[in-house]
């Protein structure tokens, strides 16, 4: 292994690892203030026990993110800092601004923790918002940085001189709203998903359990509108990668030769060698359609690349499918879900709606997962599109790979930790003891 | 000669601040964890206890400190970041699995449920984690003030990568840098208990500490003069050294002094003022440089409208910050409580 791959494979680990827990960082919020919020108004212990579980969950992935992204600001330096010394000054801004809104969210998920009955019900709750909405700013700030390598603004190079730094114009780079956008809706699908997943599940061996219902209900609450607003996002952002970053759109789609009303690829095999796709699907006309919303436009194909320019086609191909995939799976379950609501009142009745939920459970973030994979493998061999390579970024440092096994190593422990801990404390039914504390015979009187 | 202060001078303060309230608030986190590893004797537990209680509500606040450090240092100067982040790589790398285990080890063992065993392994992991975490960000802190932070000269493997931060000073930096952890952690936790008998405990190790963190710096200072002539000299010589030597061990007396006397709110200032004028004295023993002995605050400054706007994001931030730290602290750190 290179020193070149062991810092990539070193980063997409960091990266692929972080995600999960940030995005639960993001969403989990939400679903706990949900939660505490229906405590406050209806008075029913469910909902105060997960609030109550679902804060205690957020503060084991919390930890895990906190610090997991620590190593991510030090691995930009680390394994990037040629990169760095280039992009610090321009793009600095954004993770500024983050780093205030991590700290808010620290802050408030302290007091959001500790303070159960140290301050006034409306302080908590209000501590619980500015959780949510740190929560979801320091998502959007970081995803701006991101977006800038993809689509950089905000200087020139002028005989190999970096000039002109004006770090708003590259805050306000032409793909920073639609990058957003979709990883926000994302972060709440995904989570929502998992959740309303993993409780579903629990109904389908024990029906009437009332702790899972609510928890469900709550799940596809947070999880439902993002999932079916996702696929409009996403549209927006495939039509600014075919804009602004033809290699990549023509990696998505697999597409070798440059096309007028050029088809949507569903599915195949690209062979990068011979130039072709293998067992896939066309839709005529509806790559041009979708992407350029003309059935008779122009998609740049990757005959119009250098070939040294390409990204790995097969994995942003099949990375891209599985995304489109699993995200439009969930979005037509969440349509499903509010048909089912609208007719009946309840999912929970619906044995073979809540075998497609706990099903896409864990879509949402693997979907996630497969996004990642497409924007930033899409982008090879660019750190920075266009301007700075990924070989010319990376440390002098030798043996790498050393690094890299450590860290997957350490990954690997605290991923099973978490899972375990995140089953026996949080998923898991109450027992018996807790149970008769949380859900007494006589709900309607319970103080 | 009088240095002129602008955008960068201002920013590296900011930096200088960070950097302070990471050493004076995470770093008695860490210090409550190395008091987690060698708690001993019949309150062993109740010490345990203390600890996990005093660092639980603010350990992640406290932590993004060092963040804010590391994206000050990349937005505002980006060759000093790339230098060190080049020359004290293997230190830093372990920095961070030292960061990662601390702080995973601490939540599994708060929201583990009450597995025995399993409590006593995470908070096994959890203090070692911090004790090697302060040992090799001091470490770095040593080979930054010997000057020892440069380019690759490729010269080899053991002297690109590994001489800049393992030498007999940068260690004596790293040791004083843990002492001065877990003597601000054991001064702090005498205020977190109503407990007499734990308040003792802690006062006696805080002394101890106290007198150990003395030994400790002059043996860095000692080794300074072969090391690093130049923070030796800024440190030592210069005139505008002295106000702050006579403060900080102004400070150190009346800290132990108030240790013995049991005012341990006097106390938690003096100390805490003591290793913040510590920080400021290497800080001000280098300037006008970054890294030494060469690469200035203006050299090495990014360019000027990023140092402006991130001024301005550090007002607008200060605005939001101040009030929420302020509320933190003052619902769990406003009266001893157990």
């Amino acid at each position: 292994m290179t020193d070149l791959l062991a810092a990539r494979s070193q980063m997409a680990l960091s990266l692929g690892f972080h995600i999960l827990f940030a995005v639960v960082g993001i969403g989990m919020p939400l679903l706990m203030v949900v939660a505490e919020r229906r405590w406050l108004t209806g008075r029913n212990p469910i909902d105060l026990e997960l609030a109550k579980r679902w804060a205690r969950g957020t503060a084991i992935l919390f930890a895990v993110g906190a610090v997991s992204g620590t190593v991510l600001s030090f691995e930009l330096g680390l394994l990037w800092p040629r990169f760095m010394q280039f992009a610090g000054p321009i793009i600095g801004m954004p993770f500024s601004l983050e780093g205030f809104a991590f700290f808010t969210e620290a802050i408030f998920l302290g007091v959001y923790l500790y303070g159960w009955d140290r301050i006034s019900p409306r302080a908590h709750l209000l501590a619980g918002l500015l959780v949510v909405l740190s929560g979801m700013l320091s998502g959007i700030f970081v995803v701006i940085a991101n977006a800038w390598m993809n689509t950089p603004t905000g200087f020139t190079i002028t005989a190999g001189e970096v000039a002109g730094v004006d770090p708003v114009a590259a805050m306000l780079n032409p793909a920073a709203l639609q990058q957003t956008l979709h990883m926000t809706l994302a972060a709440y699908a995904a989570t929502g998903f998992a959740v309303a997943g993993i409780h579903a599940f629990l109904l389908l061996r024990d029906p009437l359990n009332a702790f899972h219902r609510r928890a469900l209900t709550i799940g596809l609450l947070v999880g439902a509108p993002a999932a079916i607003l996702q696929p409009i996002s996403g549209d927006l952002s495939a039509r600014n990668v075919a804009q602004y970053q033809p290699a990549k759109l023509a990696a998505m789609e697999a597409l070798f030769e440059t096309r007028t009303g050029a088809p949507l690829l569903i599915g195949g095999w690209p062979d990068v060698e011979r130039r072709t796709v293998r067992f896939g699907l066309e839709v005529p006309a509806g790559l041009s359609l979708l992407a350029h919303h003309d059935p008779t436009a122009e998609v740049t194909g990757l005959d119009r690349i250098p070939p040294g320019d390409w990204p790995s086609i097969s994995i942003v191909h099949l990375a891209f499918q599985a995304m489109v995939g699993l995200g439009s799976v969930m979005a037509l379950v969440a349509l499903w879900s509010i048909w089912v609501v609208y007719r009946q009142g309840e999912v929970s009745g619906h044995r073979r709606l809540l075998w497609a939920i706990a099903l896409s459970g864990p879509f949402g973030f693997t979907a996630i997962e497969a996004g990642w994979t497409v924007t930033e493998v899409g982008r090879q061999p660019w750190i920075v599109h266009g301007v700075l390579r990924t070989s010319d970024a990376v440390t002098p440092m030798p043996g790498l790979v050393y690094t890299f096994l450590g860290f997957t190593l350490l990954y690997l422990f605290l991923g099973a930790v978490v899972a375990w801990l995140l089953y026996s404390q949080i998923i898991r039914s109450p027992r018996q003891q807790d149970w008769h504390r949380v859900y007494s015979p006589h709900p309607a009187t319970n103080p | 000669m009088i240095p002129t202060i602008g955008a960068p001078e201002l920013l590296a303060g900011a930096i200088l601040v960070s950097l302070t309230a990471y050493l004076l608030l995470a770093g008695a986190d860490f210090g409550g964890g190395v008091w987690d590893l060698v708690a001993r004797g019949e309150r062993q537990q109740d010490q345990r206890a203390l600890i996990s209680h005093a660092i639980g509500p603010v350990w992640e606040a406290n932590h993004v400190w060092l963040i804010l450090v590391v994206v000050l240092l990349f937005t505002c100067f980006p060759t000093a970041f790339s230098q060190l982040m080049i020359a004290l790589h293997i230190p830093l790398t372990l920095v961070l699995l030292g960061i990662v285990l601390r702080g995973s080890a601490f939540a599994f063992r708060s929201y583990g449920g009450d597995d025995e065993p399993a409590q006593r392994r995470w908070g096994r992991l959890f203090a070692s984690a911090s004790l090697v975490t302060p040992l090799l960000l001091g470490t770095g802190f040593g080979a930054v003030a010997a000057g020892r932070v440069q380019p690759p000269s490729g010269a080899g493997f053991i002297a690109d990568y590994i001489r800049p931060w393992l030498t007999p000073f940068t260690l004596s930096v790293g040791v004083l840098t843990l002492v001065l952890c877990a003597f601000l952690a054991a001064v702090y936790l005498t205020l977190e208990t109503s407990d007499r008998d734990l308040q003792e405990d802690f006062r006696i190790r805080a002394l101890v500490t106290g007198f150990v963190a003395f030994f400790a710096a002059m043996t860095t200072l000692a080794l300074a003069w072969e090391e690093a002539p130049l923070v030796w000299h800024g440190l030592v010589a210069s005139p505008r050294a002295i106000p702050v030597h006579l403060a900080t061990g102004a400070c150190a007396v009346i800290a132990l002094q108030a240790l013995w006397r049991r005012s341990f709110r006097l106390a938690r200032v003096a100390a805490a003022a003591q290793v913040g004028l510590i920080l400021w004295g290497w800080a001000l023993a280098q300037f006008p440089l970054l890294l030494p002995p060469s690469l200035s605050i203006r050299d090495a400054a990014a360019p000027v409208l990023t140092l402006r706007l991130t001024l301005g994001a550090l007002a607008l931030g200060a605005l939001v910050l101040l009030p929420s730290l302020k509320y933190l602290f003052s619902v769990f750190k406003s009266s001893a409580h157990r």
